[in-house]
């Protein structure tokens, strides 16, 4: 029992970095209709950011994990927001194949320009938030998990607040359902556009520092991953779906874990995909996906 | 209060308008009517910025908007209820009206706008926490109307506000178009193809056939023309 508890613990800890990711994916998807590739370098760049902020503040302080956090996603809001600008909103109206290929392209600048800086070895990330375990009946709950789970708990309730009690929420919903509707209310959409990849690549570094916390290895292809299995999340919860997002990050979370501590754990990466394509055998639009019908 | 001017707009290598001219005067009525494929929706998209003209001018309030970006054009005061109605069919009644409030910052504004459209159709009230997807088409035609006067437009357009509607409401919805005029001083641009109903309360109309405006005048007017009844008015 006891065992069942602490996997579930430790898969719904990895799956709420997950959702972190997958948010980002499927707000993109939502605004623009294109798979933002680069998303999981904006995650490495947010474990990097985090390293070098890390070397200034003290070790093991809460106020030092934090100002490191707020730090790599300011950070990686404005990168992502650059990428956008720079890369994608030149391909307005431009074929998804194209925008498609962009996304590869940037992703892979990110990767090779992060070797160059950084250097491809793999580096320890520090110890910035303080590190305990404590023992609940059996159950080992380390502080790391804690941050895990208290960071994304409230990063997912000022989600939830900006997109549905905020006008600039509301604008996204809106430019996602009929962007030439929204337009003609008076939105600039690049605005919200941009907005949208700065929630998400913020959304994407608090994930990157919550993984290199708890895999405290960090190099620059770091991201690729953790990426393809926010991906899959993004798309296993219905690709366009905040909550499906979240949702999918922690049901693969978890089932990674359970694999990973079973005899078959060499597949877990294959299990993984297996789930997404049966799921998508039977709900092609994902768990919470849906065709939507409007309404002529 | 509009004045267009040689207006051309192609799609591709198709031509859609052939260079058309019309003004439209402060606190006027004025229909645009034409059978499928005139060019009607062409001229709104291109007026309200969606779509970019080839050649021409378009003057609003004395000003040239012609390249403006469309969110540019709304903020003037120029406002576009799109055929189909676009409404956010996964927003609720309440986010729509306020999607059409999103240039507005003035709350109390808002509110009286709230007010006067719950006034003209007291159906979106009953409705406000519902999606708009699962709407009636009457009922989403209204909320189309309504999330516009939450901008308070000073110029409305509406494309073919009684497609898809039951006769019944059809006449309501007209019926509140012109208390909209006559109460409120907002010009109104009327695109329709129930060409009966456009001339009835519209004070002048414009005719457009394959991209050109073959005939304009007093609706009165165009109400008798031989030629138009035998096109347009069914005999
Ligand atoms: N996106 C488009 N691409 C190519 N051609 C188009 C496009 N939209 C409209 N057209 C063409 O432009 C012409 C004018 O179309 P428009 O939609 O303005 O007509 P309309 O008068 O609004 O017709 P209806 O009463 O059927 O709505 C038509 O010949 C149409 O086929
Ligand atoms: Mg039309």
């Amino acid at each position: 029992m006891s065992e069942l508890l602490q996997q579930l613990l430790n898969g719904l800890s990895l799956g709420a970095i997950y959702a972190l990711i997958a948010l980002g994916y499927t707000m993109v998807y939502g605004v623009l209709r294109f798979i933002n590739f680069a998303h999981s370098d904006v995650f490495m760049v947010g474990a990097f950011i985090g390293y070098y902020m890390g070397k200034l503040v003290p070790e093991h302080t809460l106020w030092g994990g934090l100002a490191v956090l707020g730090a790599a996603m300011v950070g990686c809001a404005l990168l992502g927001m650059t990428i956008e600008r720079l890369a994608y909103r030149p391909l307005r109206g431009a074929p998804t194949l194209n925008v498609l290929i962009t996304a590869i392209g940037v992703s892979l600048l990110l990767e090779y320009t992060g070797q160059v800086f950084f250097g491809a070895a793999p580096r320890n990330f520090p110890a910035v938030f303080p590190v305990r375990s404590f023992s609940l009946g059996g159950v080992i709950v380390s502080s790391n998990q804690l941050i895990v789970i208290a960071v994304s708990v409230v990063l997912m309730v000022v989600l939830q607040f900006i997109v549905y009690r905020t006008k600039i929420g509301t604008a996204m919903r809106a430019v996602s359902l009929n962007p030439k509707a929204a337009v003609l209310m008076g939105v600039n959409n690049d605005v919200v556009i941009s907005f949208t990849f700065g929630l998400g690549s913020a959304l994407a570094a608090a994930g990157g520092i919550l993984y290199a916390l708890n895999y405290p290895s960090i190099d620059p292809l770091m991201g690729v991953m953790p990426g393809l299995k926010a991906f899959v999340a993004a798309i296993l919860g219905g690709i366009g779906n905040i909550p499906g997002a979240a949702l999918g990050g922690l049901i693969l979370g978890t089932v990674e874990t359970f694999v990973a501590g079973s005899e078959w754990s060499t597949y877990k990466d294959a299990i993984a995909f297996a789930i997404l394509i049966i799921i998508l055998l039977f709900r092609p639009a994902g768990l919470l996906g849906k065709f939507t019908v409007e309404k002529v | 209060m509009l004045t267009v001017t040689d207006l051309s707009v192609s799609y591709g290598a198709i031509s859609a308008l052939g260079g058309i001219s019309f003004t439209i005067e402060q606190g006027a009525i004025v229909t645009l009517i034409g059978g499928n494929g005139a060019g009607k929706t062409t001229t709104l998209r291109t007026i309200s910025g969606l779509l970019r003209p080839k050649a021409g001018r378009i003057e609003f309030l004395g000003a040239d908007i012609t390249r403006l970006p469309a969110h540019q054009i709304v903020a003037r005061g120029l406002c576009h209820v799109p055929e189909g109605r676009m409404i956010f069919s996964n927003l609720t009644v309440d986010e729509n009206l306020a999607m059409g409030a999103y240039l507005q910052h003035d709350k109390e504004l808002i509110a009286k706008n709230r007010d006067y459209v719950f006034s003209i159709f007291p159906r979106l009230k009953e409705r406000i926490k519902q999606m708009a997807g699962t709407l009636s088409g009457g009922e989403q035609q209204m909320l189309a109307i309504g999330r516009a006067l939450m901008g308070s437009p000073k110029f409305l357009m509406l494309d073919e506000p009684s497609l898809g509607i039951a006769p019944r409401l059809i006449s309501t919805i007209f019926e509140k178009i012109v208390e909209i005029n006559r109460n409120h001083g907002i010009t109104i641009l009327l695109v329709e193809q129930n060409a009966n109903l456009a001339l009835e309360v519209s004070s002048s109309a414009y005719v457009l056939e394959t991209g050109r405006i073959v005939m304009h005048g007093p609706s009165r007017q165009l109400r008798t023309d031989p030629q138009l009844k035998a096109t347009y008015l069914g005999g």
